[in-house]
């Protein structure tokens, strides 16, 4: 299977501290990768490359390529908003944008300029189901976004990225801040998200990475330790470091 | 076994905070204490002539106090006249400057525009006033074809000049107080750089902008020596189109001209001190909306 996202020898500097070193990395489409490993291990760095969302980041320097598709993101004359609306993205804080529910979900399709009510409507609907949101609040969309809980306002998140009817979908540890209950929705969502999506998600803890995972990928220090089906590298890890990890012996 | 020692320990050093909490309250309570008394005093002078005088002549359309007209309309729409075109020209120039400095300007910029519109602020009203009178004045004239140029046109923009560091600085550090994350959730969705600012940022800091205004507003309609200079100081009904364009006179600029000169506690006093409070009754009325508008919208989404 052809790799959705590709990772070749990426290495990424803040200044002169390195982020990323010498990173090759295949996702796979139509399943959940896990990046996960201590902090400060380049995790968030590298979602934000594939979205080229630290191109507003000053101070950088990249080597090495990242392809989606086959295709250099970093290439001269990439529609950058283009690539970010294929490329959806979640952040660690539940964020709402100011305005309501149905503003929220729409943002994105409004900004890329789709006028239609009908068309809008069918987007918000669509969304907020994917999500595993539109129950709870199909009575409440034009409240306040800021109304709904914790865990609401997570997948509304998730639905805005959806909206855009992204084919990726980067998770930047997008449970941490949410109780049990919530952080089970959400991940309950990603799990049918993900036949139609591919996923990338820094987990927030070792325990919802083997919950999630059906890929694999251990950071430690900005270097991609090893990368395995879920499975295998929860069970059989084949470095050392990895073992020390998940098992709890450091970090 | 004793009581635990934190129970038993002897609280002196409590000493030093009842001192520091009772001074600052005692300097607090003094401040409102001042505003109080203002009030107190501005209405004891001010009120009688509100029944000195008939309610026609009051709030009449002629101000000749040399004939017993006490008229304030002119001089209430002179004063609104100003201000609200002072704001219409600030705001727009003021959110834009903000939002260029904050969001546009690269690093080395920001930290010369920074200053220099501070320093702007700190010029005196007069000075402004008198370049108002040489510079700005003249030009007006001359654009205009006008008989004088010191019209409520040239109040407004030397007004208006006033207002922006005001709004500058205050819708700047709104601005600024926008997390980062609203700009990455904006930009995430595939949002351009000015799509971000104008859709989730400027919106998100939509309170803090609100605020710059009215306390650009609040310099404005309050400002007396810069106005008194460039506006001509006709106490004219400004009605017709082409007011803007007219000397008119402001509540302020009246109240600084013939205070100095009006006999202590004949009814063109208590007229000035009614302007007073007239005038302090609209300030109120506006810092009320302000609050309102500012309180009354739902929460700001996300981070608190």
């Amino acid at each position: 299977m052809e790799p959705k996202i590709r990772f070749q020898n990426v290495s990424y500097f803040y200044g002169d501290r390195p982020a990323l070193r010498d990173v090759t990395l295949d996702i796979p489409p139509n399943a959940i990768t896990v990046v996960f490993g201590p902090a400060g291990g380049g995790k968030t760095t590298l979602l934000r490359l594939i979205n080229r969302l630290n191109d507003e980041v000053e101070g950088t320097r990249m080597t090495g390529r990242v392809l989606l598709d086959g295709q250099d993101v970093y290439a001269p004359g990439v529609d950058v908003p283009r690539l970010r609306r294929r490329v959806g993205m979640v952040f660690a804080l539940p964020l709402p944008l100011p305005g309501t529910v149905r503003e929220n979900v729409l943002y994105g399709p409004k900004l890329a300029g789709i006028r239609d009510r009908a068309r809008l409507e069918e987007i918000l609907e669509r969304s907020l189901r994917l999500a595993a949101l539109w129950d709870e609040v199909k009575d409440r969309l034009d409240d306040p976004a800021s109304r709904l809980s914790g865990g609401q306002q997570q997948r509304l998140c998730i639905a805005r990225s959806l909206a855009l009817e992204p084919e990726v979908l980067l998770l930047d540890e997008p449970t941490s801040g949410l109780d049990p209950i919530s952080t089970g929705k959400v991940e309950e969502a990603l799990q049918q998200l993900k036949h139609q999506y591919t996923i990338v998600i820094v987990p927030h803890s070792v325990q919802q990475a083997a919950r999630v995972a059906d890929y694999a990928a251990f950071f430690l220090m900005g270097e991609l330790v090893e990368c395995q089906p879920g499975r295998d590298l929860f069970t059989t890890p084949r470095d050392r470091r990895t073992e020390d990890y998940i098992t709890g012996r450091f970090g | 076994m004793g009581k635990p020692e934190f129970l038993s320990r002897p609280s002196h050093p409590r000493w030093g905070e009842f001192v520091i909490e009772s001074t600052i309250r005692v300097l607090a309570f003094s401040s409102i204490g001042f505003v109080i008394l203002i009030f107190f005093f501005l209405v004891r002078e001010g009120i009688p002539i509100f029944w000195e005088i008939s309610p026609e002549n009051l709030f009449g359309t002629r101000w000749y106090p040399t004939f017993g007209l006490f008229g304030t309309l002119p001089l209430i729409l002179g004063s609104l006249l100003v201000t609200v075109t002072a704001i219409l020209i600030a705001l727009p120039l003021g959110v834009a400057t903000a939002v260029f400095v904050r969001e546009v300007a690269p690093n080395w910029a920001r930290e010369i525009l920074k200053p220099m519109i501070e320093i702007l602020a700190g010029i005196p009203s007069v000075v402004l006033g008198f370049f108002g009178m040489t510079v700005v004045a003249p030009l007006v004239r001359e654009v205009l074809g006008a008989p004088t140029g010191l019209t409520a046109f040239t109040g407004a923009l030397i007004l208006a000049y006033m207002a922006l560091p005001t709004i500058i600085s205050v819708a700047e550090d709104a601005l600024d107080a926008v997390p980062k994350s609203y700009r990455d959730a904006g930009l995430a969705m595939g949002a351009t750089q000015w799509q971000t600012i104008w859709r989730v940022v400027v919106p998100a800091a939509r309170s803090g902008i609100v605020t710059a205004v009215m306390l650009g507003l609040g310099r404005a309609i309050g400002e007396t020596m810069a106005v008194m200079m460039v506006t001509g100081n006709a106490a004219r009904m400004p009605l017709t189109l082409d007011s803007l364009f007219r000397p008119v006179r402001t509540m302020t600029a009246t109240i600084a001209a013939e205070m100095g000169e009006v006999a202590q506690g004949s009814v063109h006093y208590h007229a000035l001190f009614g302007i007073g409070i007239i005038l302090f009754v609209i300030t109120f009325i506006i810092n009320a909306m302000a609050a309102v508008t500012i309180f009354k919208k739902p929460r700001r989404g996300g981070l608190r």
